[in-house]
Formats: C-alpha cells, structure tokens, sequence
C-alpha cells in the first residue's frame, strides 16, 4: 500500500516572529524551523500502517521554498521512504487551493491509496488543505481524526472524526484522505541510524511545470500582516485571598462586566 | 455588491440552530445583507426555522434530506455549489465547527474561491471584503482578501456581535429543488461523550482553565463546581493533557481547542505561547498562580498571585453567596 503524507515546515512555536519589510510576510532571519505538529501525527499514522502491513510505501511531500528539505528530510529520518519537494517560486505565497491543486497533481502522478495529513498547519491555521485536496480530487475525505484502521485488502478504512459533542466512526472507501487530529498517535523520534540513513533517501524535486500546473493566480491574498495589538496592562490584585478574590469578584461584575 | 450573505447553519442535531448562528446573521446584517441562511439538515424544525428569522434571516434556503446527516463533505458540497451557481451569492459565512471548518474548505475549492479560515473580524471594502485572522500562534494577525466573489469565511465563536432575537420576525422558507449523491463514506456508529453538564469549552462564554499547577486530575473537580456555579466550560493546558490528567477534547492552545470567552479564568497556568495561541483573544483574562513570574500575568486583565486552592474555593463561595442574594 502506497500512502502521501502531506507536509508543512514552519517557525516552531516558541520562536519569536516579526512582521517583514513588505508587511505581508514574516521576517524569516533567525527563525527555527520544524515539521508542523499535526503533520508529524500524521507521518507517525502511515509509517505505522506500513509496519503493521509490513509493506508498503511510505511518501512525505511538501510544497515549499529549500529551507523546506530540512522539514523532508525529517520525515525521512522518521521512516519515510522517500520524499518529493515541490519548490518553484512561482508557488510564494500560494493559498490553500493553489497548495491543494498542486498537492493533487502530485497524487495524480503518484497514485496513493492514502492521503495524511495534519488536520491544519501551526503558521497559518487556516486547516484547509487536506479537504481542498480531497476537493480536487474527488475523493471521501475526513477531517480531524482521532483513530484509523486501514481493512486487510486496503479497500476501505475506518476512521474516528472528531466532532463537537463525541466521535463519529466512518467507513471510507480508499483511495481517500484524511487529515490528523492530537490524540491519534504519539509521534517516534528519529533514531541516529534513521537520520543517518535519511541522507541517502532520495528527494525529488518538482517545479510547478512538471506538475502541468498553469496560471498561479491566488484566490486569497494577504493585504497585510500586523503584530497583535498590546493588550492594556493588567491589574495584579493584592491582600489576603478572601479579600483578594472579593476584589476580584467585584471587578469582573462592576468594571469588566464580564460575569 | 450584488448577491446577499448565506449563513450556513449549525446545529444541535435536533432541528434547532445553535446560538453561535445569532453571531453570524448580525455580522451579516452588520456588512449589509441582505441576509440569507443556508440550512443543510435531515430534519429542520419550525422553531428553528422561526429562531433564524428571529436573528435577521430574511430566508433561509432549506436542504432538508435524510442523506445530510450526519455531515460528509462529499454529500454537502455538490447540492450548495449547485445552488451557489444559481443564486451567485457575495459570501459565504459559518461558524468555526470542526464540520464547517472542512464543509466551508472543500466548498472553496468546488467553487474555485478563496476561504478565510477562522477570522476575528469582516470589514467592507468597496465592493471586496476584508478578513482578519490571528495567525503564528495569535503572535501576528493577517489582513486577507479574495480575488473574487463568493467570499468564504469561517467565524470564530463569541467574538462577533450577535444579532438581538426579535419576536414575530420571520424568514420565508425555499425548498430548492437539488441533486443530493449518494454518500461513499458510511456511518458506523457515533460514539457520545459523557457529558460533563457544563457548557461546550468552544461556545462557553465563560471558560475555566486548569494547568499543572492544578497537580492532579483529582483536582479538577473544585474548577467543575465552581464552573457548576456559575455556568463555565471547564478546560485545561497541554501540560496537563499530556500528563494524562484531562482528555484531549478539553485541551485549550494550538494543538487543542481555539477559544473566545468573554471571560477566562486560569488557574495554574502558566501562559506558554502554545497556550496563549488558543485563548489571547478572550474578552477578560484572569490569571491566578504562585508563580508571579508566570507570563500569564503579561496578558491578564486581572492577576492573583496565590495558591489556586485556596482561591478557586473562595471563589466558589463568593459565587454562591452572590447568587442567593
């Protein structure tokens, strides 16, 4: 069974990002770059799907500038087979769909029987990807999964959506995608063997030609990227506890009316 | 701008919008109308149907058919990109659900549009629209516009004004006449949380949350009944998720639940960005842990520096006592 997992590289969490000179993107100088969380849950579910059928493939793919070989060979270093690197300036600021077309002419080019993915990419949050993709394809499609089982001939899989309120199980007949939530797996570390061996695993590079893609135009674009405007400084209440959270109590109803 | 604001609507599963809907129709009515709700269920009711008119839908499309419930993209999206084709609405809005998040996603992309996930905030522009949208961890926000219409958007809950309900409104019902497929994805079975008789943590308007400073799962049970008291969802960070104290669906921050409260109260939290990421756009923010460094305290409206277990239960007792009064 052949299995695409779709990925993203972006700035981890914790490292501080500035709003570039041309206002629409991030000032990228000094920035550490990881494998976007729900997308390492998602590499995690296909190399156990391979290993539990022991066969099979294993694809991780991206649509981003060089700096994203880094977040392949990551994936590589996990247990991904191999990697495809769609990199063409051309897809600079791609939105969702022009992601998703080009994600699509990959599969088209690749057959999979499955398609991961993270349930949203931790840069932009717009969490849209993987269901554009299924979009473009025509294929079932379910998001924000908490478990999955492929069946033994690789005809249909059976997964847990998480929704509003509980779990809704679906069958769905493969070829599919489906997009992770937390809670599905625990993502592996790389062994040392595994970094080691991911240098010598292939990565193929794709222009957005070789994908037959044609005009580029976004259907979204970013006007402008802005810091978060500085919340008022906030009030440290002090005193004993039960004066304190009289206060406070008070507060909440008579300044804030919040309660 | 030609064409009026669908609303596409959530609901309970049993014929009635959810009040996350009033938020919707008053930004719609708030950008112009005309105002227009799209309801895609197997069973509608009529006070669900007079609730949308109440809330300023002036009609409510109606796809009611047996094959919509429970919600699949593959099943939803044809009969509304149809429709979307006939009536060339100027935009398309609904609220941020894990359903609608994937619905409004895979509409986008059959309509060849552009989709603003997850906005703050809609503003007019001349003809276009305008989103804004917290994005790297809530640390900057983006201005996005479409290339053309319709503008799809997803809403996050609790943060747009919702619209007054007004008696005696109503909204006349259109039945069109669609082509429904057939589901490729089946339903096994639907598995039901248990219910912890508190609000949903993404709809509550007041969100209380527990993080390692809590010390244990054993404890969360003072924030349950002081969320019991005074009608809070009870949530929690990563760090006490990770360490098995709290299942993952009450998990607040980037890698859990993205939340607007009108009011959010952590206890022994301490305000890791990943935690900010899920709640800094909460109306009030208290903060309450030993630590005063914490940078919790940097985003709070109001801070105590203290023992969480000595002030959840003065809490609770103040709560108390204020409502027998």
């Amino acid at each position: 069974m052949k299995i695409l997992v779709a990925i993203k590289q972006v700035p981890d969490t914790a490292t501080a990002v500035k709003v570039g000179s041309d206002s629409k993107q991030i000032d990228t100088t000094g920035i550490t770059w990881i494998v976007s969380p729900y997308d390492e849950f998602a590499v995690e579910e296909a190399l156990r799907i391979k290993e539990k059928r022991g066969q099979g493939e294993v694809v991780a793919v991206t649509v981003g500038p060089d700096r994203a070989k880094e977040a392949l060979r990551s994936t590589l270093a996990m247990g991904c087979d191999r990697a495809i690197h769609v990199n063409d300036a051309a897809l600079t600021g791609a939105d969702t769909l022009t992601t998703a077309r080009a994600l699509a002419a990959v599969v088209k080019q690749e057959a999979p029987q499955l398609v991961l993915t993270g349930r949203q990419a931790i840069d932009d949050d717009m969490g849209a990807v993987g269901a554009q993709l299924a979009e473009v394809l025509g294929w079932p499609c379910a998001s924000w999964i908490m478990e999955e089982t492929v069946d033994a001939d690789a005809k249909t899989v059976r997964v847990g959506r998480q929704v509003e309120g509980g779990l809704e199980i679906f069958e769905l007949p493969l070829p599919a995608v489906l997009s992770a939530q937390k809670g599905l797996n625990e993502p592996r570390y790389p062994t040392l063997k595994g970094i080691m061996g991911a240098k010598k695993k292939e990565i193929k590079d794709l222009k957005a030609a070789d994908l037959g893609l044609g005009a580029l135009t976004p259907e979204l674009s970013i006007t402008t990227l802005e810091a978060l405007p500085a919340r008022p400084p906030g009030r440290i209440i002090q005193g004993e506890t039960k004066d304190a959270v009289k206060e406070l109590v008070r507060a909440l109803r008579e300044d804030a009316k919040a309660i | 701008m030609a064409g009026a604001f669908w609303c596409v609507v959530e609901d309970d599963r049993k014929g009635m919008p959810k009040k996350v809907m009033a938020e919707v129709l008053g930004e719609a009515a708030r950008l112009g109308g005309p105002v227009e709700a799209l309801w895609l269920t197997d069973k509608a009711s009529e006070d669900g149907l007079k609730q949308l008119g109440g809330w300023g839908a002036t009609k409510v499309w109606l796809l009611e058919n047996a094959g919509l419930a429970p919600y699949r993209g593959e099943v939803w999206v044809p009969p509304v990109a149809e429709l979307a084709a006939k009536e060339s609405p100027k935009a398309i809005l609904a609220p941020v659900t894990s359903r609608q998040r994937e619905f409004m996603a895979r509409l986008a992309a059959k309509l060849g549009v552009g989709l603003a996930a997850d906005s703050v905030a809609l503003a007019r522009d001349g003809d276009k629209l305008v989103a804004t949208r917290p994005v790297y961890a809530g640390k900057l926000l983006s201005k996005v516009t479409w290339a053309k219409a319709p503008y799809l958007a997803t809403l996050r809950p609790n943060v747009f004004k919702p619209a007054d309900a007004q008696a005696g409104k109503s909204a006349a019902v259109e039945r069109p006449s669609l082509t429904i497929p057939p589901p490729q994805m089946k339903l096994v079975e639907r598995r039901e949380e248990v219910s912890t008789g508190l609000p949903e943590l993404t709809e509550a308007e007041i969100v209380l949350s527990g993080g390692r400073g809590m010390k244990g799962p054993e404890n969360y049970v003072i924030l349950e009944e002081l969320g019991g008291i005074i009608g809070a969802a009870v949530g929690a960070s990563r760090a006490a998720v990770d360490a098995g104290w709290r299942p993952h669906r009450f998990q607040i921050g980037q890698t859990g639940r993205t939340i607007s409260p009108k009011l959010y109260m952590g206890f022994g939290v301490s305000g890791a960005i990943q935690h900010l990421a899920g709640m800094r756009t909460s109306k009030v923010i208290v903060a309450v842990n030993k630590d005063a460094e914490a940078p919790i305290f940097k985003i709070a409206d109001y801070g105590i520096v203290g023992d969480l277990f000595e002030v959840v239960p003065e809490l609770t007792k103040e709560f108390k006592r204020l409502l027998e009064k």
